[in-house]
Parts: structure tokens; sequence; C-alpha cells
């Protein structure tokens, strides 16, 4: 990205890039129409300066599309192709306008290697029909701010690493890199990579990322498939929210909600260090898959979660200003607010025009229309209860009413509240159908 | 002085609250009727919860600060008679599901509010939660779940408790982060409640207090 371009013309840019589809082979020239139709779709949704040609629609999923064809998430952790098989024939089967990177998946053998603590995997204490679950903790202590603010990256590797994945625990024995500065003190700065448990973590690594490299090889090749059938992937990369970098990974969500009242400036200070980090993160993965649009999902701000108060300073500036920093490179922020976000609309408003897409979950659709629909693409709210345990014909007319709130005059997507991680098929196909079929703007 | 930690931790103040108890104590005040005081002060602290004047985070700070009050307390309380319940409520996510801060939320405010809690943990068995009520008579239930995969397997233990012979002697709640009227009806439980408040209403509507 050249250095010289308006934040308009990165964007520009990136859209030519995720157009391109360089590398991919189109099945058929519907294919590549279908493609290049999807990519105008999501720019035209996002920039507001015309209506798309019909409404775009995103059925986010996580174990979903493996769940639809009888693939237990277990199996979609530790069966790669079984479980992208049955990604492609999801694509084939229901035609949605985006896949979702199966990588969100992520691959069993890699947490096997690294012996994953933070999240209980299927078939590692709970069971393989269950998805991976979050195991709430303080994977950083309540007086470690100091050192995290210090440096962060020394932070992960020497103490969250250690506490979350067991089989690098030894890392914690290794010195910071920056004490690695001349000749007199490389030497020494080696010594811990001479002791075996330092070297058994190592080993570990190595085999983690080999089991990575397999797996990545397989999700590639699934990815330029999907692409050349048509679907475009609608995910460059993912980014967080600062204060749930700091409460998700971190500090656990219950401790977090003691340190606002304890030691809000720690928080404020942690989450301003982690705030160009998030920014970066976001920028590289987007730049590296040729695709603009860099998702976050985000967690402890909404409703409920926290006081306007601590919103407003505790949550709010650090991921406004990751909004901000990644539409200055060009980059497309999917914010996927989960929850519910009645009580934040005020200060959404303070975003500038097309410079990111929000996508909710139970937030009141036409409340958001009004706060911020004439400048920000607005999307979601079909309710993963709904899509559950309703008929296709509720679905359908569900789908038609939130077209009517948020999708006039353009700038509605259409999207799960939250990414699934089971569906029926009857009324994943209504959800798909209903948005082809009363979305297009005439 | 009379009242003033019912201000100090309903309005959250931690250091102040401890050094108040701490004081209180050496001046000889009865812990009883400091223990009464907090009991005054989570009232207030779920009304305010009750009309969003609170959020998540003051509901776990208080029960922080009311948890460190207890433990100053415990050594000069007598031991006496267990206060009086409203009644027995059995409460677990269900299998699959460990998730588990919606659910403990709901267990404290229900233990503030003078309920006996079954508390079953995570991931319970559906056997699990119809073996409490044989064993313990509760006539509420309540499951949480977060995850989506909960509503199956909310619907299968009721469908158990049915089974049981023992649907027409309990009512029952879900909650959780997906959980809506389709979600409940789907479930086959009598109401859904959006947070820990809705909990206490629905148990003290259906077994008084």
């Amino acid at each position: 990205m050249e250095k010289t371009m308006s934040p308009a013309e990165k964007r520009e840019a990136r859209f030519r890039t995720w157009s391109a589809a360089e590398g991919v082979q189109f099945e058929s020239p519907e294919a590549k129409a279908s493609y290049n139709a999807a990519v105008a779709r999501f720019r035209d949704v996002v920039l507001m300066e015309k209506k798309p040609d019909r409404v775009p629609v995103l059925a986010l999923g996580t174990f979903m599309q493996p769940q639809l064809y009888g693939v237990t998430p277990y199996e979609a952790m530790y069966d790669t192709e079984k479980m992208l098989a049955a990604q492609l024939s999801y694509l084939r089967d229901y035609k949605p306008d985006y896949f979702t990177t199966p990588a969100l998946i992520g691959c069993g053998k890699v947490f096997d290697a690294l012996d994953y603590k933070q999240y209980r995997l299927p078939g590692h204490g709970i069971s393989k029909t269950s998805v991976y679950q979050y195991v709430e903790g303080e994977y950083m202590l309540a007086d470690e701010y100091p050192a995290l603010i210090q440096d962060p990256t020394d932070f992960w590797l020497r103490a969250l690493m250690p506490r979350a994945y067991g089989a690098v625990d030894p890392l914690k024995m290794i010195d910071p890199f920056t004490d690695m500065w001349e000749v007199v003190n490389v030497s020494t700065q080696m010594i811990p990579f001479g002791i075996p448990p330092v070297q058994s973590a190592l080993k570990a690594l190595l085999d983690a990322g080999n089991e990575a490299m397999a797996w990545i090889q397989k999700i590639d090749a699934f990815e330029l498939q999907a692409k050349g059938i048509g679907v475009p992937g609608c995910f460059g990369g993912a980014t967080k929210a600062p204060f749930d970098i700091l409460s998700d990974t971190l500090r656990g969500t219950r401790a977090m909600m003691l340190d606002m009242y304890r030691q809000p400036d720690m928080v404020l200070k942690a989450v301003e260090r982690i705030t160009p980090l998030a920014i970066s993160q976001g920028v590289r993965a987007a730049t590296r898959a040729g695709c603009p649009v860099v998702f976050m999902p985000l967690h402890k701000g909404a409703d409920g979660f926290m006081s306007d108060g601590q919103f407003k300073e505790l949550y709010w500036p650090s991921l406004k200003a990751v909004i901000l920093g990644l539409a200055a490179e060009g980059c497309v922020p999917f914010c996927f607010c989960e929850g519910s976000y009645n009580t934040r609309l005020e200060y959404l408003k303070e975003l500038p025009r097309a410079s990111c897409m929000w996508i909710f979950d139970r937030t009141d659709m036409a409340k958001v229309k009004e706060a911020i629909g004439d400048k920000i693409c607005i999307g979601g709210n079909v309710p993963s209860g709904l899509l559950l345990t309703g008929t296709p014909e509720q679905v359908k007319a569900y789908c038609r009413k939130v077209i009517d709130i948020a999708g006039k005059g353009g700038g509605y997507f259409m999207c799960t509240g939250t990414s699934m991680d089971e569906g029926k098929a009857e009324t994943i196909h209504a959800m798909i159908d209903a948005t082809k079929e009363y979305g297009v703007y005439r | 002085m009379a009242g003033e930690l019912i201000k100090l931790l309903s309005d959250l103040k931690e250091q102040e609250a401890m050094e108040f108890v701490d004081k209180a104590l050496e001046k000889g005040v009865d812990p009883m009727s400091l223990l009464e005081e907090t009991k005054e002060a989570m009232r207030i602290v779920g009304e305010r919860f009750s009309s969003c004047e609170y959020f998540i985070p003051d509901l776990i700070f208080s029960g922080e600060i009311l948890k460190e009050i207890v433990q100053k307390l415990e050594p000069h309380l007598k031991k006496g008679r267990e206060a009086e319940k409203l009644g027995k409520v059995i409460i677990g996510t269900v299998a699959g599901d460990i998730h588990d801060i919606g659910k403990d939320l709901v267990v404290f405010m229900l233990d503030v509010n003078g309920f006996q809690v079954f508390d079953l943990g995570i991931d319970v068995p559906v056997q699990k939660f119809v073996d409490t009520i044989k064993e313990t008579g509760s006539p509420v239930v309540g499951m949480s779940g977060f995850l989506t995969l909960a509503f199956e397997n909310m619907k299968a233990t009721v469908e158990a408790i049915k089974a049981a012979g023992l649907r027409d002697k309990v009512k029952i709640m879900v909650g959780g982060g997906q959980i809506d009227e389709e979600v409940r009806a789907f479930t086959g439980a009598d109401a859904f409640g959006k947070d820990a408040l809705d909990a206490v209403k629905l148990a003290k509507a259906w077994i008084g207090g």
C-alpha cells in the first residue's frame, strides 16, 4: 500500500485486489460474474454512495456449516478434509453471498501440541458434540498491569503463553529478548535455550507449526475452490476491541469487572497500550488475505455489561481508535456486536460516514437505523433462537421485516446475530432465499 | 452510626466499608446488626440494577465487597439458628455448556434475596436435575445456557422432569445470552428471564416471599 494514498484510495485498492481474485480459477464465466457481483455488493453496501443490486446475505457460522452435514465439532477440528467437504457442499447447496473462513474453527492437533488450556475443546473435558468454550480465569494477575504496559509482547511470551499453553510453560524461564543487545550478552542470553524443558517447549512450537502448516494448506485449497465457484470469503482478518483483549484474553470477565473499580487508571493505560497492536493485527491480516474486511467480535461493552460512564471512559475510546485506525489504512471494520447496544448508539454517531459496518444481535434495528443508518452500513439481527426453533415461514417473515425497517435506501447487510454453531437446513435456506427474493432494490 | 454500612455497601465504597466494619467491630457494635445492614444494602443494589442505575459489574463488585464484609464478621457471629429461607431453588448450567458467569449471578441474587439455592454447577447432566428435585423437593428449577446447543439440553431436561412425573411439582425458568420467548417455548419451560433480577422475581412469584 503506497504511503501517499488517501484512506479512500487505499480502500479502493483493497477492494480492487479482493475483486481481482488473483490465483483463482473460476469454474465458469457465471462463477466469475457472481464473485465480482458479491464483492461489488459488499463495496456498495459499505460505501453507501449508491444502492447495491440487493441486500447482501451472510449466515455467519463457526461450526454450523459442518453441523448441517452431520460433521461434529470434534470432527470439524480433527478431520479437516471431512470438515472442508461439508463447507463446500454448504456453498453449493445454500448459495450464500460469502463464505466465512473455516480457519475460525482452528486445528485440533495444533491445540493438542500446545496443550491449550484457555478453552475446553470438543472431546477434551466436554463432549465431542459440544463446541469449544472459553475457560474463565485470570491469565494475567491483578498486579501485572505494569508488566503488561511496559512490554506487551514480552508479557505474552513469558507470562500469558506459559499459563494458557501447558506445553510452553517453560518459556517463563527465558529472559526478555530486549536484554540481548551486543556481543557481551548474546552468549548468556542463549543459556535458557540449553535447558531441556525450554527445548521441549520449542519442540512443541515446532510440532504445532507443522500441524498448522498441513492444516492451512488444506484451508487455502478450499478457499481457492470456494472462490472458483463464485463465492468470495468475507473476512480478510480479525481483531478486537482493546478492552475485550484485556478482558477476554488476559484478566477474565469477573476480574476485569473488579478492575474497573479498583484500578481504572491501569485499565485505561493497558487498553491504550494494546490499541496500536490491535490496529496493526487487522491491517496486516487484511493485506495478507487480499480482502479489506476485518472481523471484530465485540463483547464486554454490550448493554448491561458496564455503565455508560465505564463505556465512555474505558471501552469506547480505544474501540473507536481501532476502527479509525483500520479505516485509515483502507480496511473495513466489521463490528460484530453481540448482545445488544441500545444504550450505546449515541457513541456510534461519532463514527465518520462509511468508516465501518455494524452487525447487531439483539439491538433495536429501528433505533439503529435512525441513529446511524444514513451514514453507516448496519446489519444482522436475525436471532439464533428463531433460526433453530422457528419455521421457514417465520424466518422469511422476520427477514422481510428487518429489510423493511433497516434496508430502506440501502446500507443493510442481512446476517445472523451470532456466529452460529448449528443450523436447521430449512430456516438457513429461508434466510438466504428471502433476502435474495425480497432484498432487491428496484 | 446506624445505616452507614447500608450506604457504603450499596454505593460500592469498598475501602470505606471495610474500614467502617473494622472500627464498628472494635467499638463492640453487634455483628448481627451489621449483617442485617448488608442485607438491606443488597436489596438496594438489586433495586438499582432493576432501574438500570447499576449493571452487571456493579452486581459482581457488590458481591465481592459483601464477601469481604462477611469474612470479617464471621468470627464474631454466634452460631445460631439459620435465618428462615423463602424457599428452595435449583440452578445449573445445562449439559454441554460450561458457562457460569450468568448462572453465578442468578445464584448470588437468589441467595441474597433469601432463597436456599442448590447450585448444581456447570455441564449438569439431565438426570442430575431430576435427582435433585427428588432429593430437595424444590418447587423451582432454573436452567442456564450460553450456547445455542443448550436449547436442546434444556428441552431434554424439561422432558426428563416430565417423564419422572415431576413436571406439575416444579416451575421451570431458563436464561442465558441467546434465550428469548421462542426458545422458552421450544424448551417447554414456564418462563425465561433476561437477568438475575428476573430470576428473583420469578422465584418470588412462584413460591412467594
